[in-house]
């Protein structure tokens, strides 16, 4: 199980690979995400799923170099086996049956966004994709989330294609020219997911966002994803990742997925000389 | 009655000072010397209340005897009728509430050390590779799913493969033994030990299969369906930590006991960078509770590296979970207890770490529904006690994730899978649970026992369905 089919490096730092992993894309949902250990002396790493496939049975996964797990990860080859690899995990996320749903990815977001714009197409739901990178060769899989949009809108922070500026910005233009979203869903790096809940919430928008703290389980045994909701602590490996946007606690998640980032640097740095 | 030497023959140990900084395991175990001396003391009653204190039953003035006589063989043979963990319950049972509680000689003098006994026999058998080989039992066709790998899911494993069962146990983590493996540590319980249990499985016949969360991946419903089990234990444990909701609580350095454990003991966190997964370096570490999982927290931060580590709790030692042998080690190594005391609040830094633990001196008042002195905040008590980290040890919810996806399985008020004690039969047919998902956190070896009645029950179960099946072959 768990062995690599195909892999696709989408940017210098980004490589998506489809594994082999039938009992996980089995019941695989919309919103879900799995944990993955590369070696022996590896972490337990979530990664959300970019895409399933049941009678393949086969899962996507994009992964960007962060780190020096996900840099492991990444240097896999087609043929190679994920020593572990766990799910799906997390709640499936609520999908509306009709409307006009927004979907916002940033990076790696690009991805895990995608079951999301596939089965709200096939329910009928207009999906517009706001999809963000630094530069046009940094913008990923539009092939895969294209198809499935109703409206795909590329954003660079160059301009070099597609609107020129944050995914929150078009989003919030779009807003303000009347746009008829009945839903938003956003998925990236915190202060993508922090800015778009700023930019909706004057417009009553509902918005979910896809949580992505530091993990250890992902079954809720362990609590170390606990994010605060609405005043109440929550784990998102059980009870999320996707919670409501405008009742998140942005600052206190920031501050918690920073934990470790003294003995992130010292494990960088130590990878450096090789393991 | 015979003449019994008074104490009980010593457990030699590594030294405290040493041991502050090392993962080897504290107890070193008795010499053939010692568990003769230990086994002689044991007076052989006609009516061995002891054994009444075992919840699996293992026959111990039989196999104390055997101890006596030197058949170490032998007593092992006796303790593995009853107990396929042995080496495992002479380390972590709380012998004191159990069967050296019910011991004759206790009246009078140390009782028996049981316990003690027990694991030398375990490590006797396991270094003279007297693995007991058993008979081949009579193949049977049926399938049997057990949920969780932990004490009831590794003996009802057992004792169902030996029953002739194809048996596959499923554990959601990366590596088998449940609480075995990411909760108890190093230093109490050699995962070394917990391999070779595992392995012995193995070679009887029993599959495992990592990284599949029931409930998730594949659900009851599927198990007992297109997957054809006939019959599923789930024996998935304690698994949700409690938090206290207190200011502060979501500070960087505040862990739940499991976390904490789970970093050091399953990814090997004290080995960082060399294994990859970090956790926070205490220097003055503060756990709060005290049961067997709070000494672990606290022996963990003193080896971590803690020059001061407290352990913080709102009532009094008489009160305390704690095996006595695991306070007095957590004693000799350092810990600091302070009783009578809550927290109230966690106050961090500018980075969002925590950095002191405002608490409350407490008394005891009426007792309260536990039959306990219910531990009442004394005004004005206040005071502040800097820590940079915080285990909280206060105990865990039943993992919610089975119930929540299996229709039909009845839960108490608490979240427990509701049994029948006797059977661990659930309200689903073909579904048994046992251990702390239907207790409530308890002992290892309480879940042991539920997963043994359980065995028995899906036994009896199994063969009443396939005879009605197929009446023509009864």
């Amino acid at each position: 199980m768990a062995r690599i089919i195909e892999k696709r490096k989408l940017t210098p730092v980004t490589t998506m690979m489809i594994v082999d992993a039938p009992l996980v894309a089995h019941n695989a949902q919309p919103g879900q995400f799995v944990i993955i250990r590369v070696d022996d002396h590896g972490e337990r790493v979530p990664i959300s799923l970019t895409d399933f496939n049941r009678e393949a049975g086969t899962i996507t996964l994009v992964v960007q170099e962060v780190g020096v797990t996900s840099g492991l990860i990444c240097a896999l080859e087609e043929g190679e086996e994920l020593l572990d690899l766990a799910g799906p995990l997390g709640q499936p996320v609520s999908l509306p049956e009709a409307g006009h749903s927004v979907l916002v990815g940033g990076g790696f977001g690009a991805g895990a966004v995608h079951p999301l714009a596939r089965e709200l197409h096939r329910r009928g739901v207009t999906v517009t994709s706001i999809v963000g990178a630094r530069t046009a060769e940094l913008l990923i899989l539009r092939d895969l989330l294209e198809p499935d949009s109703d409206s795909y809108l590329p954003c660079t922070d160059d301009g070099s294609i597609g609107y020129h500026g944050f995914t929150a910005a078009l989003l919030g233009e779009l807003l303000e020219k009347g746009a008829d979203f009945t839903n938003c869903f956003a998925v990236g790096p915190m202060p993508m997911m922090r800015a778009v809940a700023e930019v909706t919430r004057p417009f009553g928008l509902k918005t979910m966002v896809s949580l992505d703290p530091i993990m250890l389980d992902g079954t809720g045994m362990c609590g170390a994803c606990r994010v605060s909701v609405g005043g109440e602590t929550k784990f998102a490996c059980v009870d999320g990742p996707f919670f409501d946007a405008h009742a998140v606690d942005f600052a206190g998640a920031v501050v918690r997925s920073k934990m470790y980032v003294d003995q992130e640097r010292l494990a960088v740095e130590r990878a450096a000389v090789g393991r | 009655m015979p003449i019994v030497y008074p104490t009980k023959t010593e457990m030699p140990a590594l030294d405290p000072i040493e041991r502050r900084t090392s993962w080897d395991e504290v107890a070193v175990g008795y010499t053939v010397e010692r568990a003769l001396a230990e086994a002689r003391r044991c007076v052989q009653c006609q009516e061995p209340d002891c054994e009444r204190g075992c919840p699996v039953g293992v026959p111990i003035r039989a196999f104390v005897r055997r101890v006596a006589l030197g058949d170490f063989a032998g007593a092992a043979a006796l303790i593995r009728t009853k107990n396929v963990l042995p080496a495992i319950c002479g380390r972590v049972c709380p012998v004191e509430h159990q069967c050296e509680l019910c011991c004759s000689v206790n009246a009078k003098c140390d009782p028996v050390g049981i316990g003690r006994l027990e694991r030398f026999v375990a490590d006797w058998e396991r270094a003279h590779h007297g693995d007991g080989t058993l008979a081949e039992p009579e193949r049977r066709k049926e399938k049997i799913a057990i949920v969780g790998s932990g004490p009831s899911g590794l003996t009802a494993a057992s004792d169902l493969v030996q029953l002739g069962y194809s048996v596959t146990v499923y554990e959601a983590l990366h590596s088998i033994g449940g609480v075995l493996r990411y909760g108890i540590p190093e230093f109490r319980l050699p995962k070394a030990i917990v391999d070779e249990d595992v392995e012995r499985l193995r070679a009887l016949g029993v599959d495992f299969e990592t990284n599949v969360i029931i409930g998730k991946t594949v659900t009851i419903d599927e198990l007992l369906g297109e997957f054809g089990y006939s019959a599923v234990f789930v024996g998935t444990g304690a698994g949700s930590p409690k938090f206290m909701n207190i200011p502060g609580e979501n500070l960087k350095g505040v862990y739940s006991a499991n976390e904490y454990l789970t970093r050091v003991n399953l990814m090997r966190a004290y080995s960082f960078p060399d294994y990859d997964t970090p956790v926070k370096i205490p220097t003055r570490a503060a756990v709060i509770g005290a049961g067997d999982t709070a000494m672990d927290g606290a022996r963990v931060s003193i080896r971590l590296g803690a020059k001061e580590t407290h352990v913080v709790y709102r009532r009094t030692q008489a009160e305390m979970g704690a095996r006595a042998e695991d306070y007095k080690r957590a004693c000799e190594e350092g810990a600091i207890f302070d009783w009578l005391t809550a927290p109230v609040q966690f106050l961090g830094d500018d980075d969002g770490c925590v950095r002191a633990m405002e608490c409350i001196r407490m008394e005891l008042g009426e007792p309260d529904e536990s039959g306990r002195r219910r531990p009442v905040p004394i005004k004005g008590s206040e005071f502040t006690m800097e820590v940079n980290l915080v285990v909280i040890a206060l105990g865990t919810n039943p993992n919610p994730l089975i119930p929540l996806t299996t229709v039909g399985l009845e839960t108490n008020a608490h979240g427990c899978v509701v049994v029948d004690p006797e059977t661990g039969r659930t309200s689903r047919e073909g579904v048994y649970a046992g251990g702390d998902i239907a207790t409530g956190a308890a002992t290892v070896i309480l879940a042991m026992g539920a997963g043994r009645r359980a065995a028995t029950a899906i036994d009896e179960y199994v063969r009443a369905k396939s005879a009605a099946a197929a009446p023509e072959l009864v």
